[in-house]
């Protein structure tokens, strides 16, 4: 639905009031078109103490042509006796389209930057994380609208020393932090690279620079050494596999049939058959194909799977479950039968679903390397009143996500989840009015996110590159305060 | 002709797609018969993953048309997500109109005339054409081939208030003025159907539809359509005691056994099936359900003779029988349309009577009887209801999943139209 406020504040007129008035004006988010530039404006890439993934970094960023305005004269690699200058523009470079920026423009001719990358996973002790605040800093004033700042780290855990713990850990505290503090659009999230191979860290890199995470801020993504299928085309990564994409004639599922389309997957859209005209206006507009299957019923997984032998050869890379209901009301109010239908669906069946499509034996069941998807809610990390069934169901499946990647990993198949937060759908555009303006607003991008945004992020999960990525639940939120 | 049954040019039945039949003036008043062809034409596209892609031909039809109509067929694939370069026909052969199509299309794909082909069939009795009446039609007519304002003036005059009376299509035979119940009350009194039978079959027929929809048998062949999921005629809770409840409409006296409730409603509704030739189906790995044996269409003179209107599927099996070397008793499922209850029932009384097997079809021995419990098996026309022209693929397709769920077997399909024809049909397991 139309957020009008943002409509207002951002048009010729009420932009003037509203900045007279001091209101806040959420920017009009970048979202991503295939062909368009990766980056609005150039790039700086910068290290701190080793930065051992600076070539691989360096190297993502030149096979996306975005102009490295990293300047040659200043050190790469900062360290605490080396203050790291700013940087100077050793080339021109795209103007910023878009509105302008809230911030004062910086002075000179330096260009703006449309995405700070730092290397940081090689920071073990206090000091390096002035290193960071020194590189990252000047940056911050020259930000293009909509500009992404990157930071890669050392997944904590990984390191036993306590001191390269808690440095590592507080890269989590200076991203949230910087988030928050950005405007205009920008994002800041952070990678935690795991020791290994780096190839794994193209797919995470490309994606949170790119429009397409457009409304994934303050995370932190995981990404282990993997088997990396990097894609022959990276803007048709899905070209000549198979997905099932469940709950979608409308709203998200719909918006999720769209991108995997888009990005040359055949998507066999699933929904209950009472949903069934509307699903097939969704096949048909990507030449899809509409399955009418009731997910809670005991044969669906069979069905699925009898469908993908029969149509496909038997191979589904990508099982996408989206589909859930909402019954909400006071716990206390909540009879066996409301919560049982929503566990039941958006729950018992992902895990009933799994386990068939999960059976090496099964024709038609998900292919060795392959992908699942589930979508779960901010209302599973948070919690919400009056959504004590729904809370169970989109926690269960965090739960379920972070078991089951384990279980799977030897056979190459990832597991993750999504938790959108607000997003203008059908179903929020229900909420009243006032309880709607609020989770709107209260996230780092003050406005509410779009079925796209959630899309994006799961075909992200869901490419071959993306193998690095699993058992994680990354929060397609604007940076809610909800649950964070 | 050998009926070429089982040799290498058969046609398979892929699948079909049908929207959920509605009573007239119900769920679709406001539809019109090409909203809901494009409706089934667009399921069956999604069902198969065919948005863009041509077939062969479309040949679909409806017994009920508006003048503006006249390219129904074409006017429907052009408005769907088929390719615009398949091409198309309509064809109307009353309620036989949708098993015709079907016949059609696999006579072509059996001949290696095309591939591919959609068969189909829509009807609306909400969305009715209500035309002027011949008087005013003439009028108009003349004055429009008048060359002067004179000539034009002088036609005018022809025109009396009493052709502003509109012609509305009727439910009866142009030659006999008698309604289709009125006619099949005739033949329900001459075969001493009762009340009872007619009910008990009735009640069937909505118990094994609404079995067939809890199971999930209609998953694949149903797309919803304007918010109905499920046939608006269909009473799951019927049952015989209710049925008896309900007052004759049709007969006289004694005789008067036909209710609202053991015949078929006026409805709206349009069905599609998509079939084949078994290689096209594999290339695309899209199913191949059953195969079209053999068909025949058999017309009987209830004008001047004394043969029942609703009569001649019985000797149009009777003939089709004979041709594929087949007794009655030698099929899995038995799919007999439910113009009226009374209407299967006559029927397979014919085919167990000896004095009209002998007298009519001109057989030693009767055809005897069926197993009753392969009749309909998953609902028919009472419960589903009967848009004209759409009848013939809803059975079409239901037999050949059922068929397919079976895995092996034989479905004999028998449909009664208007004007005392009947069109038949075997279809086989593959």
């Amino acid at each position: 639905m139309r957020d009008r406020y943002s409509d207002l504040v951002n048009s010729r007129s009420g932009k003037t009031v509203a900045g007279m008035l001091g209101l806040p004006r959420p920017a009009k988010l970048r979202r991503y078109v295939p062909g368009q530039p990766l980056l609005v404006g150039a790039a700086v890439v910068k290290g701190v103490a080793g930065a051992p993934l600076l070539p691989e970094i360096r190297q993502v960023l030149a096979s996306m042509a975005v102009p490295d305005v990293s300047d040659a004269a200043t050190p790469d690699v900062a360290t605490p006796d080396v203050a790291t200058q700013d940087v100077v523009a050793a080339q021109a470079s795209p103007s910023p389209a878009g509105p302008s920026l809230s911030r004062p423009s910086p002075s000179g001719s330096a260009p703006r930057l449309g995405a700070v990358v730092i290397d940081a996973s090689a920071a073990r002790v206090i000091e390096d994380l002035e290193s960071l605040r020194a590189a990252l800093a000047p940056c911050l004033r020259r930000l293009s609208p909509c500009a992404r700042i990157v930071l890669v780290g050392t997944p904590p855990e990984s390191l036993a020393d306590p001191t390269a713990a808690a440095t590592q850990r507080a890269l989590d505290g200076i991203i949230r932090s910087v988030a928050k503090e950005l405007r205009g659009g920008a994002t800041a999230n952070l990678i935690y690279a795991g020791q290994g191979p780096g190839a794994a860290l193209e797919s995470p890199l490309r994606f949170l620079l790119s429009a397409r995470s457009a409304y994934v801020d303050g995370q932190v993504v995981r990404v282990a050494p993997a088997d990396v299928r990097a894609p022959t085309d990276w803007s048709r990564p899905f070209a000549g596999q198979v997905v099932v994409v469940t709950g979608a004639a409308r709203g998200i599922g719909a918006s999720i049939v769209e991108i995997f389309a888009r990005d040359g997957a055949h998507v066999i859209c699933l929904d209950v058959p009472a949903a069934g005209e509307a699903l097939a206006r969704v096949a048909n507009r990507v030449a899809g194909t509409a399955l009418q299957v009731d997910i809670t019923a005991a044969d669906a997984g069979q069905r699925i799977a009898a469908h993908v032998a029969q149509r496909h050869d038997g191979r589904l890379d990508i099982m996408v479950h989206n589909a859930g209901i909402t019954r909400d009301k006071l716990l206390v109010n909540t009879d066996a039968e409301w919560w049982g239908s929503v566990l039941g669906i958006n729950l018992g069946a992902q895990l009933r679903l799994n386990e068939v499509l999960l059976d090496p034996e099964l024709r038609g069941g998900l292919a060795e390397g392959g992908r699942i998807v589930s979508v779960s809610s901010l209302s599973g990390i948070a919690g919400n009143r009056g959504q004590a069934s729904y809370a169970a169901s989109k926690a269960g499946v965090i739960g379920m996500v972070q078991a089951l990647a384990a279980q799977v990993a030897d056979r190459g198949i990832t597991v993750n989840a999504v938790a959108p937060g607000f997003i203008e759908t059908e179903m929020t555009a229900r909420i009243p009015l006032a309880t709607r303006e609020l989770g709107r607003r209260i996230n780092s991008l003050g406005q509410g996110g779009q079925p796209v945004d959630v899309a994006e992020t799961i075909a992200w999960l869901a490419q071959g590159a993306s193998a690095g990525v699993t058992g994680q639940v990354v929060r397609v939120c604007g940076q809610s305060l909800l649950g964070a | 002709m050998s009926g070429n049954s089982a040799g290498p040019g058969a046609a398979v039945i892929v699948g079909g797609n049908r929207i959920p039949f509605a009573r007239a003036n119900g769920a679709y008043a406001r539809a019109s018969n090409q909203d809901m062809m494009i409706a089934a034409l667009d399921g069956l596209v999604a069902r198969f993953g065919m948005s863009g892609e041509s077939v062969g031909e479309v040949a679909a039809g409806a017994v009920l048309k508006h003048s503006r109509d006249f390219n129904l067929t074409r006017e429907s694939v052009l408005g769907s997500r088929l390719s615009h370069t398949t091409p198309a026909y309509d064809v109307q052969q009353a309620c036989g109109t949708g098993l015709e199509a079907v016949v059609l299309v696999a006579n072509k794909i059996a001949l290696g005339q095309i591939d591919s082909g959609i068969a189909g069939g829509v009807d609306s009795a909400s969305d009715a054409p209500i035309a002027v009446s011949d008087g005013l039609r003439h009028t108009l007519l003349a004055s429009n081939r008048a060359r002067t304002p004179m000539d034009r003036a002088r036609a005018l005059t022809g025109f009396r208030p009493g052709h502003l009376v509109p012609e509305i299509p009727r439910n009866s035979e142009p030659r006999t003025g008698l309604s289709m119940g009125e006619h099949q009350a005739i033949t329900t009194a001459q075969w001493q159907v009762s009340r009872e039978s007619q009910d008990v079959l009735a009640a069937a027929s909505h118990h094994n539809l609404a079995a067939a929809y809890d199971r999930g048998f209609f998953d694949d062949l149903v797309t919803p359509y304007l918010g109905l999921v499920r046939d608006q005629n269909l009473r799951a809770d019927t049952s015989v005691g209710k049925l008896a409840l309900l007052t004759p409409v049709f007969g006289r006296g004694d005789d008067a056994t036909m209710t609202a409730g053991n015949s078929t409603p006026l409805t709206d509704g349009a069905s599609a099936v998509l079939l084949a030739s078994p290689e096209w189906a594999a290339e695309r790995q899209l199913p191949a359900l059953a195969r079209v044996v053999d068909a025949e269409t058999a017309a009987v003179d209830y004008v001047n003779g004394d043969e029942g209107l609703l009569m001649a599927p019985a000797y149009a099996v009777s003939r089709l029988l004979a041709r594929n070397g087949l007794s009655l008793q030698d099929f899995d499922y038995y799919e007999i349309h439910e113009a009226f209850a009374s209407t299967v029932l006559v029927t397979l009384a014919a085919w167990q009577s000896e004095k009209f097997c002998h007298d009519r079809l001109g057989l030693d021995a009767p055809l005897g009887a069926i197993d009753r419990s392969k009749l309909n098996v998953n609902g028919s026309s009472l419960a589903a209801g009967h848009p004209f022209a759409a009848t013939g693929g809803r059975i079409v397709a239901s037999l050949a999943k059922q068929l397919s769920v079976k895995g092996s077997g034989r479905g004999l399909i028998s449909i009664c139209a208007a004007g005392g024809q009947g069109v038949v049909a075997i279809l086989e397991a593959l």
